[in-house]
């Protein structure tokens, strides 16, 4: 904790701390044991991992209502899509998951050396995951499958994006939105972008706090008496894969 | 502790400590950067009154433009169409989201609530602070947002209309985004501190009903939150990338956006009034010094508003382009609301049944609350029933419905909220005789603008407009009348509050015999809230004198 709770311990509670006992230095002065403070956070964890698959929700709805809306353009947009790729990212994410759970492991077994290798080998997977997200990537950007308006793709195999009906689009249309999609593939791409991109950002911040838990199993912060902050991001971590797994089939096996 | 006979602890049982929460440390950062609950509580509540005050400016503004048909005052226009549109925009995104949405749970339940636990603070302090400075965040962007020019959306953010017109419509959603998150955070963090922080003795039909009430809006605000931010999100994309799925001239469908948003500003409605009904479920047994009644029933009628507000947004919709069978299943769902909500009604007005009733200024507000809810809560039922909505749907009847709910119910129950722990908040008394002129000039008020604008709405008078026609004046310049006298209400409310602050601390600890922990410590808290930790011993809303023999 930070100097101000250090500084409201100096202020004396008799009830609080009974006997005036050397407590752990990660126990925060306003519970009572370490035991309802991890179970606290283990509560607000959970409720952000709620939010989370709430704040995707969203998105898994609107593109339900788009595919129902457009099921042939969908479909053939998604032949695009570079199957075995896909499938690489899920393997590779599952292993991901699996290390995670050895590292929540050999934190509550105190084990350090174990808990910085598995860390290390999740970080590891993260990254290849967002390197074949990059070469995934850059192909549609050359080919022009890219969301809404810059959507500009050429070749034959699927449409290219039509204009609007002409006269909808002189009488309201202000300059930006010159030459609009109305054909589906964008609203595909579209998607295929927000999600995997909102994904791919959770994945980052994942790669962020695994780097910050994995500077402080090295230093030997965490132990069986306090590995909160492995367990949170484990639980994290495979809210990030449980997406992905949703996500795969959706984009990549829709028939 | 006691001996003999003894009642709840009164004034000068107990010498004030010298230190407490307010004088404890001192200097700008030990407020700005402070873990305490309290003082949280104390910067969200100068924050959302500071939004309070600019809201109110905007809604005094939107009703002087409709004194007249011509707009004008003293032979000048005071506004032009486009300038009306961005006014009553900036009321409402400020209202709600700046306001009325953090404004009971974050302002008075950050600092009310872990009292009431017997706690030393929230489940994540740090979490809290984030949470207030998301909340600036966010009022800086809205207000940087109507710097640069003012978005004329509405608060609603209809597509197409949002998705194609100009100004800074891209940084006024961020901000509702940011604030947002913020909401959810302090939501989250109550629902922690509910499950785990609780006085040992304390169960959960222990609990006061301000917490239950408090927690059932944190579970909408965790649950309902993210959809209306992934929304916000789609929103900014289809302005920035054309995405194509809310703009019909790209392939998009704006009914979705419809849906999205009511998914969660349906529920937003009740992360409005649960709070509300929590404060006045604490008023009402305190000032009839009597249990209330069916304490479980209200306890569950707040859950169970909660989970009944996720499934009857499409009632915002019934003319919109929704099918039939759905507009009939989503009006039959809404009728369930009103089962709840009547719970409640019924078991406060039967607790102050032969109660023993002080007119306190907090219990004048709690009165208040009831008639104006009850006639909002009624005429929801109108425009819940589909045959009277098409006819009433964007009228003003609309906008009388709403403000019943929203501000003479909610903000009523915030003001009788705010004056029910002044003392413990600030160690000091108002003045009494100024608080029912504020409350009496209060009701006035209110009543007379938006009582009116149900038979302006019921005569066909649409919401929004700028023009209207003659007939309709003397209605109009009634209902403009009543802002002021509403205006120069909260004035003096304002006044006679901030002029107690100049006097010395001589509020006792438990100035209206409350029985809920709170009250149990001093006026104000000491920095750690209690001396020793409570341990619950009695239930709340026992009135009874206890009778201790050691």
């Amino acid at each position: 904790m930070s100097t101000t709770s250090v500084d409201l311990q100096t202020h004396g509670h008799p009830a609080a701390h009974a006997g005036e006992h050397a407590h752990d230095p990660h126990h925060q002065h306003h519970f009572t044991t370490m035991e309802q403070q991890f179970d606290t956070s283990k509560i607000g964890m959970w409720l952000f991992l709620a939010t989370e698959v709430l704040l995707f929700g969203g998105l898994f709805v609107g593109f339900g209502m788009m595919q129902a809306r457009y099921p042939r353009e969908f479909v053939e947009a998604h032949t695009h899509l570079v199957r075995w790729q896909g499938a690489l990212n899920t393997v590779v994410l599952l292993i991901s998951s699996f290390t995670m759970v050895l590292a929540v492991q050999a934190a509550k077994k105190s084990e350090k050396g174990k808990q910085v290798l598995f860390l290390g080998l999740t970080i590891l997977c993260a990254c290849i995951f967002l390197v074949v997200k990059y070469f995934e990537y850059s192909h549609k950007y050359e080919e022009g499958w890219l969301p809404g308006r810059f959507y500009s793709y050429k070749g034959d195999s699927i449409p290219a994006c039509h204009a609007a009906p002409p006269g909808e689009a002189a009488a309201a249309a202000p300059a930006a939105n010159a030459a609009p999609c109305t054909n589906g593939y964008a609203t595909f791409f579209s998607f295929y972008f927000m999600m995997t991109g909102l994904h791919g950002f959770h994945i980052l911040a994942g790669i962020a706090v695994l780097t910050w838990i994995l500077f402080r199993a090295k230093r030997g912060e965490f132990s069986a008496s306090y590995y909160t902050p492995v367990d949170l991001v484990g639980l994290y971590w495979h809210l990030v894969d449980l997406i992905w797994i949703y996500l795969f089939p959706l984009y990549y096996l829709i028939q | 502790m006691d001996q003999g006979i003894a009642t709840s602890p009164r004034i000068g049982d107990r010498p004030r400590p010298k230190k407490n929460y307010l004088n404890e440390t001192k200097g700008f950062w030990s407020w700005a950067a402070t873990l305490d609950h309290k003082r949280i509580g104390i910067m969200y509540l100068v924050g959302v009154l500071t939004s309070f005050l600019m809201g109110g400016i905007f809604a005094l503004l939107v009703r002087l433009t409709l004194l007249t048909p011509s707009h004008k005052l003293f032979g000048k226009v005071l506004l032009t169409a486009e300038q009306y549109n961005r006014v009553f925009t900036l009321h409402g995104a400020i209202m709600v989201f700046l306001f009325i949405i953090p404004a009971i749970p974050a302002s008075l339940g950050n600092f009310v609530l872990p009292l009431m636990l017997g706690a030393k603070d929230v489940a994540f302090p740090r979490l809290n602070l984030f949470s207030f400075y998301l909340w600036l965040t966010g009022a800086i962007m809205a207000i940087a947002a109507m710097v640069f020019g003012a978005v004329d959306t509405g608060w609603t953010f209809y597509t197409p209309y949002s998705t194609t017109t100009d100004g800074p419509v891209t940084l006024m959603t961020a901000a509702v985004f940011v604030l947002g998150f913020s909401s959810i955070f302090t939501g989250l963090n109550f629902i922690a501190t509910v499950h785990k922080l609780r006085a040992p003795g304390m169960g959960w039909f222990d609990l006061p009903l301000f917490i239950w009430g408090i927690y059932a809006t944190a579970i909408i605000q965790v649950l309902a939150t993210p959809v209306l931010g992934i929304t916000l999100v789609l929103l900014m994309l289809e302005r920035s990338f054309g995405i194509g799925i809310f703009d019909p001239r790209i392939g998009g469908d704006p009914v979705l956006f419809q849906h999205f948003f009511w998914f969660y500003s349906h529920p937003a409605v009740y992360i409005m009034i649960l709070p509300g009904m929590a404060i006045i479920s604490e008023l009402i047994p305190t000032f009839s010094q009597k249990t209330i009644f069916g304490y479980r029933a209200i306890a569950y009628s707040s859950v169970s508003l909660a989970l009944v507000s996720f499934i009857v947004w499409g009632h915002h919709m019934f003319v919109a382009g929704q099918s039939q069978l759905a507009t009939v299943v989503f009006s039959a769902l809404t009728f369930l609301v009103a089962i709840p909500s009547g719970v409640k009604m019924f078991n406060w007005m039967l607790t102050m049944h032969k109660g023993n009733i002080k007119l306190d200024t907090p219990m004048l507000y709690a009165i208040s609350f009831l008639t104006m809810f009850a006639i909002g809560g009624l005429t929801g039922i109108f425009l819940g029933t589909l045959a009277t909505d098409v006819h009433l749907t964007d009228t003003y009847f609309v906008v009388a419905h709403f403000h019943y709910v929203m501000v003479g119910s909610t903000v009523t129950a915030f003001i009788g909220g705010l004056h029910y722990w002044w003392p413990k908040m600030t160690g000091r008394m108002y003045s009494e005789a100024w608080g029912r002129v504020g409350c009496a000039l209060w009701n006035i008020g209110f009543n007379m603008t938006f009582l009116t604008q149900f038979f302006l709405g019921s005569k066909g008078m649409p919401r929004r407009y700028y023009n209207y026609l003659d007939q309709f004046q003397p209605l109009h310049a009634f209902s403009t009348v009543g802002s002021w006298i509403l205006g120069l209400g909260l004035f003096i409310t304002a006044a006679y509050l901030l002029a107690s602050l100049r006097k010395p601390m001589d509020a006792p600890d438990n100035p209206w015999n409350g029985t809920t922990l709170e009250w149990k410590t001093s006026s104000p808290p000491i920095m750690h809230n209690f001396e020793e930790q409570p341990v619950l011993e009695r239930e709340p809303y026992d009135y009874r004198p206890v009778l201790v023999a050691k």
